[in-house]
């Protein structure tokens, strides 16, 4: 093994098992079982691999590191995979959270057991991929590939609605990322390449970058998502089966603020500057909104659903701030929201196998036979929260400092966001845990079992561990995000001299009042 | 030398029609003169002399050769095109082997009438002047005709035969006008001399007029919107393997065609023939992507389908670059492998009572057939053009030239009309998996049958580790059209 393809290595490992899984015979009992455990040690060694990473990760220097290219599509478009400090630690949460997902659906699936392995193992492998990937082309393909797995997931092992709600997930990310496909060609066509490292020198004319960051946007807008986009989270939430809503909230929510960092901010960022009011302008709308919907949700899963969508403009706000304060808080609220929210997906999950309902009012009193699942419980509130001392408290706390800089009308509307957050946080934990036990059906209710205890400690575990020492992310992104900025705020400063602010940019500016 | 070059024309690029040819009759022969002479017997025959012209045209070479007094080319494109109308042929063959026996129409003459229309399609793919293409279409179309109607017994084939003779009879009188149109106002038949003409003395009214009425002819043949009324129809009532040779090698060959006049004979008048181009391949997106969604006969919803895909291929065209060309070869290749794994599932949908067409009756297919099932669902993906499926690759190489162009509106609709097209391609999918179970198909799948379809889904699901054969190809043959 050598560093030159231990990305490819992760990206495909869980292929293997997902392989594995396909050729195992015999009866449906055994091979459920054989699924289980397979997909159990395939996403725990490849979480283990992906530490090496970490491990072997040069945190002092924003170039790609790991990096393994090789022909691929014919022209310049090629297989070529890499991470740098704003990518790593999605590949290290993605890993993270997949063995998670295994085990909380280890009891809860009990049909189509192999299918539903082979479909997560599938679907990690393309998630890693989209974090790894140097190449547009090959970044296009992970990103949408990871459709076909999740409306499966989705739609076999989903609720309810589970078919509308996957048809609504599918054809809405379907829609948005077609247009980021034209982008890509165009910008194939001006620059001569896919491959993001040199994309991320080229200096797009900024009319192009106008187009190019709408078509960018439409794809991440639905996929982080932002107002008035976000419909389909919601649903596809309450659907799926809780790894899923874990995968959906965990991760697959992360490609949005990803695809900014990586491509809209530095890409295009004369248009980034332009049309930074209109990001903000959805972000704290997202934020305000989302967290009132919440208020008054009686389904659990939704609830934490509209919460995501709230926090999520947190990190556009963050990223658009475009300033250190604001990227690295959004990277880490990026990474926070992945296991607080996963977790919390999770507990709702504990509760859910149980009793079957996700209904808040047919809950009350839990603490008094399950004290473990309320200590859970609370902590994760409490990040969700944004209580200093957990992660979640890191990131909106930098992104509102980040946004505080260049705007404090938005930092302070967004400021309201967390007091609500409290609100129907707190009330949702109140509802569920608090007061006496008075519903008969949940008299006999049992407290977290060691399989639930071994997937969420390591989530409360990571909530408590970087809310009180964040910087071994913040070191890992520290000089990456440095590059970023600074090469972002010279090519503005270079634009701004020569003078082209484009039609938009004018438009924006009488709106911005700057 | 001249004259004896036209007293003897040289016939060895012509060798593999030749072949053709002369196998085709010897098989009617082998067919008439021996007793209770069955499909099987000729097909077997019909897929060697496949193999035997596929070697004869593997081994020509690329350069391009004209024969019988420059109304018969030969380069790298021809090659190319003609080996995939020689696949999507042969599959048809393969996988109508136990579908023929088992709907007791079993006549040796049906291998035989593919082959013929095989043969008509390599003298249209050939074709370098007008003449030479109408006799190429109208035996590739006299073939299709019968084909069509080769169920007699059953009424719903026979009216099937009908509207396409009568639809494409009259397609084909269009095609001739046009063609004498242009003859008229250019003063030649051969392509080459007519883009001399045009290049010399621009577009006259009269050639413009003659190749929207060439063009409405050849866009009937690729069933083309507004020209698509006879598909659905003849594919829901043809029999199954005949629909499922219709929605394959004809519609290369008229591509071809297409090409070859648009490219060889007026690539002067590219700013006419544009619009006509961009303005067909939008109806057919748009109409195929959203008439589709209301069928609920699977032959029906695959005959939009190949509508808005035929659309999408023509996007590439519209590009009029080799770019767009090379992303044309692409899409017919990998939308010939697709339409074929999706015709076998389609064949595979038989109970006891008999072949079922609705797609309800596909209902729970994942828990009966699981792996039918995936291999289904993968097509379904793949014709959506969700990567990283080889579907994707298809449509991802003709907006990549339709970019590059600068055709921005027709790319943006294009896009769009596919991600309505999911809606149904996602439909089939969710009927198969999330739907509680019908009852099952008979099992296991004949196994020609699922040769073709594990042949086909292999190459959909594995094409983006190995892309570059493909793409070198059909860079090369595109190159060879532009001169």
């Amino acid at each position: 093994m050598t560093d030159g393809n231990i990305l490819s290595l992760i990206t495909f490992l869980p292929l293997v098992g997902a392989l594995a899984i396909l050729v195992t015979r015999g009866d449906e009992a055994t091979v459920a079982r054989n699924a289980r455990y397979v997909a159990l040690w395939t996403t725990s060694i490849t979480f283990i691999v992906s530490l090496y990473i970490w491990w072997k990760f040069d945190p002092t220097t924003s170039d790609f590191q790991f990096v393994q290219q090789s022909a691929w599509l014919g022209g310049a478009i090629n297989y070529h995979m890499g991470v740098d400090g704003i990518s790593m630690l999605f590949v290290i949460l993605t890993t993270f959270l997949m063995p998670a997902c295994i085990l909380a659906s280890w009891t809860s699936i009990e049909k189509r057991v192999k299918e539903y392995m082979i479909a997560f193992l599938v679907l990690e492998t393309l998630m890693i991929g989209v974090f790894c990937a140097l190449d547009l082309v090959l970044f296009y393909i992970f990103f949408e590939g990871g459709l076909i797995p999740m409306f499966l997931i989705i739609g076999v092992w989903g609720g309810a609605r589970r078919i509308y709600a996957s048809f609504k997930f599918f054809l809405y990310t379907f829609a948005g990322s077609v247009l980021m496909l034209l982008a890509i060609m165009a910008m194939y066509w001006e620059a001569g390449t896919t491959s993001i490292p040199v994309l991320l020198d080229h200096d797009f004319p900024v009319n192009m970058q106008t187009w190019l960051w709408l078509a960018f946007f439409a794809s991440f807008a639905v996929k982080m998502p932002m107002w008035p986009v976000h419909t389909w989270l919601p649903d596809a939430h309450v659907e799926a089966p809780t790894a899923g809503s874990v995968i959906l909230a965990g991760i697959l929510l992360k490609m949005g603020g990803y695809g900014f960092l990586r491509f809209s901010l530095p890409m295009f960022p004369v248009a980034s500057a332009d049309l930074a009011w209109l990001v903000f302008g959805l972000s704290v709308i997202a934020i305000v909104y989302a967290s009132l919907v919440a208020l008054v949700q009686e389904d659990m899963k939704k609830l934490i659903a509209y919460s995501s969508v709230a926090h999520m403009g947190f990190v556009t706000m963050g990223i658009f701030a475009a300033n250190t304060q604001g990227v690295q808080g959004g990277i880490f609220q990026m990474l926070s929201h992945g296991w607080i929210s996963g977790a919390l997906f999770l507990c709702v999950g504990v509760v859910y196998d149980r009793m079957h309902t996700r209904e808040i009012a047919a809950y009350g009193g839990l603490v008094n036979r399950m004290p473990l699942y309320a200590v859970a419980f609370l902590i994760l509130t409490m990040a969700n929260v944004g209580l200093p001392g957990t992660s979640g408290f890191i990131g909106e706390f930098l992104t509102i400092v980040g946004t505080f800089q260049v705007s404090t009308w938005v930092a302070a509307i967004a400021a309201t966001g967390v007091i609500l957050a409290s609100g129907y946080a707190l009330l949702l934990y109140r509802r569920i845990v608090f007061g006496a036990l008075e519903k008969d059906t949940l008299k006999s209710i049992l407290d977290l079992n060691r399989r639930e205890m071994i997937t969420l400690g390591p989530l409360v575990a990571a909530t408590i561990f970087f809310g009180v020492y964040p910087a071994p992310i913040m070191e890992v992104t520290a000089v990456s995000v440095d590059n970023l900025i600074s090469n972002y705020n010279a090519a503005i400063e270079a634009h701004r001299v020569a003078g082209d602010t484009g039609f938009i940019g004018e438009v924006a500016s009488l709106f911005a009042g700057n | 030398m001249e004259e004896a070059a036209s007293s003897v024309p040289a016939i060895l690029p012509a060798l593999p029609e030749i072949v053709l040819a002369v196998g085709a009759m010897a098989l009617l022969m082998f067919g008439v003169f021996r007793e209770g002479c069955t499909a099987r017997e000729t097909s077997i025959g019909a897929l060697i002399l496949f193999v035997l012209v596929a070697a004869l045209l593997i081994v020509e070479p690329n350069e391009r050769v004209l024969a019988f007094g420059g109304s018969f080319v030969v380069d790298g494109f021809t090659k190319f095109m003609k080996l995939l109308t020689l696949l999507a042929a042969a599959a048809a063959i393969v996988m109508s082997l136990s579908f023929i026996r088992r709907e007791g129409f079993d006549r040796f003459e049906f291998p035989i009438l593919i082959g013929l229309a095989t043969l008509g399609m390599f003298m249209m793919i050939s074709a370098n002047g007008l003449i030479a293409l109408y006799m190429g279409l109208e035996l590739q179309s006299f073939a299709l005709y019968v084909i069509a109607a080769f169920h007699r017994d059953n009424t719903r084939a026979t009216e099937a035969g009908l509207k396409y003779f009568i639809l494409g009879a009259l397609a084909s009188g269009m095609l001739l006008y046009g063609s004498s149109l242009i003859y008229g106002f250019t003063g030649s038949v051969e392509f080459p001399a007519i883009a001399a003409v045009i290049a010399a003395d621009g577009a006259s009214i009269g050639a413009i007029f003659g190749i929207v009425f060439v063009l409405a002819g050849l866009a009937f043949k690729i069933s083309a919107v507004p020209f698509h009324m006879w598909t659905p129809d003849v594919y829901e009532g043809a029999p199954t393997p005949v629909t499922a040779f219709f929605a394959g090698a004809p519609k290369v060959a008229a591509m071809a065609l297409l090409l070859r006049v648009l490219f060889g004979a007026f690539p002067a008048m590219e700013d006419q023939w544009q619009q006509i181009v961009i303005f067909i391949s939008i109806a057919s997106m748009v109409l195929g992507a959203f008439a589709a969604i209301g069928q609920t006969n699977i032959k029906r919803l695959l005959a939009y389908s190949s509508i808005s895909h035929m659309g999408f291929a023509l996007v590439g065209v519209a590009a009029g670059s080799p770019e767009g060309l090379r992303g044309v070869l692409i899409y017919l290749v990998i939308y010939v492998v697709m339409n074929a794994g999706v015709f076998c599932c389609v064949l595979a949908m038989n109970r006891k009572e008999g072949y079922v067409e609705n797609i309800a009756d596909l209902a729970g297919l994942s828990r009966h057939q699981p792996m039918v099932a995936f291999l289904l669902a993968m097509l379904m993906f793949s014709l959506a053009g969700v990567p990283p499926l080889a579907g994707f690759f298809g449509k991802f190489y003709v907006f990549m030239a339709a970019i590059e162009a600068g055709l921005y509106p027709l790319a943006v609709i294009g896009v769009l009309a596919s991600v309505v097209g999911a809606y149904y391609y996602l439909r089939i999918v969710k009927i198969m998996y999330f739907d509680d179970p019908a009852e099952p198909f008979e099992q296991p799948m004949p196994g020609e049958i699922a040769a073709v379809l594990g042949v086909s889904s292999v190459f959909t699901m594995l094409f983006f580790v190995y892309p570059a054969p493909l793409i070198m190809g059909a860079q090369a043959a595109a190159t060879a059209l532009f001169p």
